[in-house]
């Protein structure tokens, strides 16, 4: 319209109608999309269902909450079969700990490094390098955790075996870290450079702007970078059989061998008839660790929302 | 005010000599030579893409950050080289800066104006609470935030969050304050008020003031200098300047607001 016309403008109603192409796709885009996402949650409920229903049967007879939870007994094929975990949670709990102490710190200062001092090349490459370790099967792990560091501990401290506490931790740290350095240095990344400008044009040094400023900046992303460490930890399974020497134990120093929860379903499931009662204790032990895993991951979630959210 | 502060023979605080900056190869300013006195307010005016910024950046070697930039010329602050300074982060802590986009950093109101007396190395709880209520009163906040200075300074408004940071550079109790169009996200009236701080604190400091608005710098100015695409065309008083005795037909221009 030329200026200075002053005509009024009308719209066309029928325009506003239309179902155009560009209206089209987009209803057609949300419908795949909207497809997408459901099937995603009905796998996930299908697979809740189908281990719960697997498991249920011992849940309702055999099943004595103080046994099961306060018991150290395993002993699924015995006579007189006792069907207590507690060295199992232990077991669990021990090697992801470990790993934890050590991957943590690891993880939480080669993030740092990478984001906020290397530069360059030297960036590029680190974070190459921790992909690449990120890729290696977990078999590859329990096989250096077997024919390495088993040796290697043996040796190193003296004692019988080298198949324990120790040994998995370190490998299932070795295995995590790469994952939470991957996202912790996301959230670092993602706390933007004008917050470092500001701490810096007023005199902070280098690592007074990380401390003071990006790590209470980022501090969300890195607790959901070692809540999903965590969770890789627990749920490892192939790296923990072969490393932790697969024997129940309540663990009392690192040289233990303990035995895991995952590595038990993965070593005991292909020998039990199907339907049995070890067979459904086995199923029992994959909904706890369903429920464990999911709550980690919710919780890790949570907290990357929550970081939006402000 | 202050009658000595107004002697033109006052103390130099910061001298510029053939100051020239480039990114990469294209320079943004050029043979920048001025000098800026104890206890004045020196306004700095031009239109967009001067070289305004590009020169506040320089002068807390924040250039630092845009590796492209390339600084030629010296900067002497209380007489010394500033490029000589071994210890930059004792440079900075001299200077406080307020960049035209407010940056409230993401932790709570208390700890965006406590982190540099902290960093300085003041600890005591009782001692940090009398600097944050001074700095926020003096930066026209403290009314609106004194109730919740836990709160994040990140969730404030954008003029809030940029009194806040005005709050955070006289936290740094500095000698020089440089003001980046600071009031680009003020209302009106905040701005007046901050002007008066301003006004009152040139007893006290030295500030350089950027702006785009012609008669901010007249109402705060000392001096005040014109820049254009890249090179300091007039420095003149401020008082001078404004009653039409300018050297340069070009600053005429741009001051009555004749200009593209
Ligand atoms: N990071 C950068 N990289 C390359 N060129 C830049 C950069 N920052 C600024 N420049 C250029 O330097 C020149 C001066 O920019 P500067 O930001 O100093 O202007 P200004 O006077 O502050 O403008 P405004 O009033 O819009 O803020 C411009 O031509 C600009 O394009
Ligand atoms: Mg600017």
């Amino acid at each position: 319209m030329m200026i200075g016309t002053n005509r009024p403008q009308s719209i066309d109603p029928a325009k506003l109608d239309r179902r155009d192409a560009a209206w089209l796709v987009d209803k057609l885009v949300q419908v795949v999309v909207f497809i997408g996402g459901i099937s995603g949650i009905i796998f996930i409920i299908g697979i809740f269902v189908f281990v719960t229903s697997e498991g249920i049967g011992f849940l309702t007879s055999t099943f004595k909450f103080t046994e099961f939870f306060g018991s150290i007994q395993w002993r699924p094929t015995s006579n007189n079969p006792t069907y207590g975990i507690l060295a199992l949670i232990a077991g669990t709990a021990s090697v992801t700990g470990l790993a934890m102490i050590l991957a943590v710190p690891f993880s939480i200062g080669a993030a740092i490094f990478i984001a906020e001092f290397a530069s360059g090349k030297v960036r590029e490459a680190l974070k190459i390098l921790v992909e690449l370790l990120a890729a290696i099967p977990s078999v590859v792990w329990g096989f250096i955790g077997l024919s390495i560091m088993n040796p290697l501990i043996i040796e190193t401290f003296g004692v019988p075996i080298g198949l324990n506490v120790l040994n998995s931790g370190v490998i299932l740290g070795l295995m995590a870290a790469p994952i939470m350095t991957t996202i912790a240095e996301d959230a670092l990344k993602a706390v933007p450079d004008t917050y470092r400008e500001a701490a810096e044009a007023m005199g902070a040094t280098r690592w007074q702007v990380v401390f003071r400023v990006v790590l209470p900046a980022a501090k969300n992303g890195l607790v959901a970078a070692i809540l999903l460490g965590v969770g890789r930890g627990f749920g490892e399974t192939m790296a923990v059989l072969m490393a932790s020497g697969h024997s129940i134990n309540l663990p009392t120093s690192v040289f233990d061998s303990v035995r895991a929860l995952t590595a038990t379903i993965a070593a005991e499931l292909g020998e039990t008839a199907v339907g049995s009662e070890h067979y459904q204790v086995l199923f029992t032990l994959g909904i706890l660790l369903f429920l464990v895993t999911f709550v980690i991951n919710l919780t890790a979630d949570l907290i990357v929302k929550g970081v939006r959210k402000k | 005010m202050v009658g000595a502060t107004e002697s033109p023979n006052q103390a130099t605080k910061l001298e510029v000599r053939d100051l020239s900056i480039y990114y990469g190869d294209q320079p943004a300013l050029q043979n920048i030579n001025l000098t800026v006195r104890e206890h004045e307010i020196f306004g700095i005016i031009g239109p967009a893409n001067s070289g305004k910024t590009s020169f506040l950046r320089v002068l807390n070697r924040m250039e630092m950050f845009v590796p492209s930039m390339k600084v030629k010329g010296q900067i002497l602050f209380g007489g010394r080289d500033i490029s000589k300074w071994r210890n930059v982060y004792a440079l900075r802590r001299l200077i406080g800066v307020v960049f035209p986009l407010p940056v409230g950093l993401p932790l709570s109101i208390y700890d965006n104006v406590s982190l540099s007396p902290r960093l300085a190395g003041i600890r005591k709880r009782a001692d940090l609470d009398i600097i944050v209520e001074k700095c926020l009163r003096r930066a026209a906040l403290w009314d609106e935030v004194k109730d919740r200075l836990n709160s994040l300074g990140s969730l404030l408004s954008g003029g809030q969050q940029q009194r806040l940071t005005i709050a955070r550079a006289l936290s740094q109790n500095p000698q020089l304050l440089l003001l980046d169009e600071f009031s680009i996200a003020v209302d009106p009236v905040t701005t007046m008020r901050i002007e008066d701080v301003l006004k009152e604190l040139k007893k006290e400091i030295t500030i350089i003031l950027v702006t785009n608005l012609v008669q901010q710098a007249r109402r705060l100015a000392d001096r005040t200098a014109f820049f254009l695409s890249g090179r300091c065309v007039e420095i003149g008083e401020t008082e001078q300047m404004f009653s039409g005795k300018t050297e340069d037909p070009q600053t005429q221009a741009y001051l009555e607001g004749r200009f593209g």
